[in-house]
């Protein structure tokens, strides 16, 4: 472990009271929502972390509180050390502060996680759905989402399946 | 499935100027089908005259839902896909993947494997450079680069197919080293390839530098700063192209790139021209690097010996009843990883590709994310072409090295 | 021997109308400059140098749907791809022809998902299939020449 992430997260923990978890030699803190704002401008301006890699989220389905855990990959160039923020929300309309002032790149993150998540980030200027078209209906990356599976063609079942299928004219 | 929607101007009002509104600036769409966005890049332009306003970027024309399938098959199987993710860098996908499952895993990989790796991603990256330099030299008006670059390219595609039967997708490295060892002509096969390519580069060198139309429609356009390249999160050879000496390969080494002796090309300037520059010199230093890989492949296995993740070699499964034990379990029911999540990122042609790997300790991920570059650099596009004519952009947009498969996963 | 051999002498070639139109369509037929994923590049390799497409009159690549005879769907069709694919398939002007290139446009492929339309002939006819992930430069050109084959053997009953 690096001493800049050694002294950031000593800092951190001391100001903000987060959980720190460590595997396979990556550093991992929990931070509550309602702080993620103030928490990440401190990151960026005192702490160097001035890169916001990717911004996801997990699903862990059946449990409804806390249901998804938003991440945040941190990179800071100066010191060449990665930090990953997470932070969890409930399932029940989840929301969360946007970070989109303090990274810029967090604008197209943050909307791809509310297109496939449905995480809606308050205070972001453009929140319309990313990847997915604007019609869709439903969040894809959900565990409740079905993958959205067809049965494959094979000899056996080739004239049950072609009956149902499109046949497009000119 | 529905009709295309008439984009309302009203929907997008926080995203134009007032001057839109009254039509004093004019919408023009660009794509998703159009020549010079390399895929199906949709931009929607505000125009004042010829000038450029603004740009809005729309993606997900090829959005393929890799992440949820991925959800869905085991390990082995998840690789597949990331293949046709970056169609430029099938290896480095591949590489990027193998060194997330790894990190998981605590696998080894055998040293001979690590060279072969690091030789065949440096090999990818010339061939995607190459495609990349065709492509927008001929957005650029300079046909013949074109002809020029697929012909080298094929020679490296020649090699990937050697090696694996494959020309793109070829789903070669695996977790715990390769699928099976290079065949005895390969060496000579890259050394030719070698020997070839410096005198190349200086043809397109040729080509390029004392073209005066290149060199004005590249030139001092599409400037990017520093602070521009952190605020948005860029990496690869735009945030080189703007003077920043970051590359993952030196910083952070993986699969041994730092027993490797190159230079990371940078310049200052942060244009177009730039960008052009330093994927052209880093071509040179992928040579070098393969050169070097070359001198010292080490002999010996080419896959982990932990069988508990990795299959056994064919050649075991007539002898060996516990070997065809382990061959079974591993391809019917796969392997499980303790419970974890890790980020593994490689340096792949565009920038930094990372995979963020989650296990429940199932056979299946519990949930693949891949963070990758052309969907930041997409990012940056408005920030680099306003105030630039609209025949610029095509420069600009093609100086990104955009893959779309890359940004909408 | 006979009025052919006679005409010809002349400089005169008879031939069915049929034929006539047939073959002209076969050595001018120029396909859309589309490229969806990673069949594109497979596209653009057999255009260039080592492959060159232009042996069989297919080298002009037009980026305009309006100027195109054949649509080559060379990659996945998302399904927010899907209505712009259509829109340009009818924007070509009749006659027009299409290749499913690759898996994915024949059958979805290895995508079996919520995102990707399980075969591009969902929403357009197509004419011939190439199989392949990608299909090799040879295999976009074996689909080429078996597209060429099919239309000389079209009938001028049938163009009505």
């Amino acid at each position: 472990m690096s001493e800049h992430l050694q002294n950031t997260i000593t800092r951190i923990q001391a100001r903000y009271q987060v959980e720190v978890e460590e595997f396979r030699g990556d550093y991992t803190v929990f931070i509550e929502p309602e702080k993620i704002q103030t928490f990440m401008l401190e990151l960026r301006d005192q702490l160097d972390f001035n890169i916001c890699m990717d911004i996801t989220a997990v699903d862990y389905y059946p449990q409804e509180t806390p249901r998804f855990h938003v991440i945040y990959l941190l990179y800071s160039m100066p010191h060449n050390v990665r930090l990953q923020v997470r932070t969890r929300i409930d399932g029940n309309n989840p929301k969360l502060d946007t970070v989109q002032g303090i990274y810029s790149s967090a604008n197209w993150k943050e909307r791809e996680v509310y297109d496939l998540f449905g995480i809606y980030f308050t205070g972001h200027p453009d929140l319309r759905r990313m990847v997915m078209p604007e019609d869709w209906v439903g969040h894809p990356l959900r565990k409740d989402y079905p993958l959205g599976y067809e049965e494959v063609q094979f000899s056996f079942n080739f004239d049950e399946i072609m009956i149902n299928k499109p046949h497009p004219k000119d | 499935m529905t009709d295309i929607r008439e984009v309302s101007v009203d929907e997008l009002r926080h995203l134009v100027s007032d001057r839109a509104m009254s039509g004093e600036t004019m919408l023009l769409n660009m794509g998703p089908q159009h020549p010079s966005t390399h895929g199906v890049l949709r931009l929607l332009l505000e125009l004042d005259g010829e000038v450029v306003v603004n740009v809005i970027p729309d993606i997900g024309f090829l959005h393929t839902g890799v992440e949820k399938t991925a959800e869905s098959k085991n390990y082995q199987q998840a690789e597949v896909m990331t293949d046709r993710l970056d169609y430029l860098n099938p290896m480095g996908n591949n590489l990027t993947y193998c060194l997330a499952v790894e990190k998981l895993t605590e696998l080894d990989v055998p040293p001979r494997a690590q060279a072969i790796r690091v030789i065949l991603a440096e090999l990818q990256r010339i061939s995607s450079h190459l495609l990349w330099l065709g492509t927008s030299a001929l957005d650029l008006g300079a046909m013949s680069m074109f002809l020029y670059c697929m012909r080298e390219r094929e020679l490296v595609l020649n090699i990937f197919e050697l090696v694996s039967g494959q020309r793109m997708m070829t789903t070669f490295i695996r977790p715990g080293g390769l699928w099976r060892d290079v065949p005895v002509e390969f060496e000579t096969t890259v050394r030719d390839f070698l020997k070839a390519m410096p005198r190349r580069i200086q043809e397109y060198d040729d080509l390029l530098e004392k073209n005066e139309i290149f060199l004005d429609r590249t030139k001092g356009i599409g400037i990017l700063t520093k602070e521009d390249c952190f605020q948005y999160g860029l990496s690869g050879p735009v945030i080189r192209g703007s003077g920043v000496a970051h590359d993952l390969r030196k910083k952070q080494p993986y699969s041994g790139y730092d027993l490797y002796d190159f230079d990371i090309p940078t310049h200052p300037e942060g244009d177009v021209y730039a960008r052009y520059r330093v994927r052209v010199e880093e071509m040179t230093q992928s040579l070098r690097i393969i050169e070097q890989g070359l001198n010292k492949l080490p002999y010996g296995p080419v896959r982990s010996n932990n069988r508990k993740y990795v299959p056994p070699p064919r050649s075991e499964i007539g002898v060996s009843m516990e070997a065809l034990i382990h061959h079974f379990k591993l391809w019917t029911e796969g392997f499980t990883p303790p419970t974890g999540h890790v980020y593994a990122a490689t340096e792949s042609p565009r920038g930094e590709l990372g995979v963020y790997m989650e296990s429940d300790g199932t056979a299946k991920p519990y949930r693949v994310h891949l963070v990758t570059p052309t969907f930041a650099n997409l990012q940056a596009v408005p920030v680099m072409s306003r105030k630039h004519y609209i025949a610029d952009l095509i420069g600009i947009v093609g100086s990104i090295d955009i893959v779309l498969g890359d940004a909408d996963r | 021997m006979g009025l052919e051999q006679k005409a010809g002498n002349m400089g005169i070639v008879t031939t069915s109308l049929e034929k006539a139109v047939n073959w002209s369509r076969t050595n001018a037929m120029w396909p859309m400059l589309f490229g969806l994923a990673c069949c594109a590049i497979e596209m653009m390799a057999a255009q260039a140098a080592d492959y060159d497409m232009s042996r069989f009159g297919m080298e002009l690549m037009r980026a305009s749907p309006r100027q195109s005879d054949l649509m080559i769907v060379a990659g996945r069709v998302s399904r927010k791809m899907a209505p712009v694919v259509r829109k340009l398939y009818d924007q070509m002007p009749a006659p027009k022809w299409v290749i499913a290139m690759g898996d994915c446009a024949s059958c979805g492929g290895i995508f079996n998902n919520y995102a990707i339309l399980q075969g591009v002939d969902e929403i357009i006819p197509v004419d011939v299939y190439v199989a392949g992930c990608p299909p090799r430069p040879e295999g976009l050109i074996h689909g080429v020449l078996t597209l060429h084959e099919k239309v000389r053997k079209e009938k001028i009953k049938d163009w009505a």
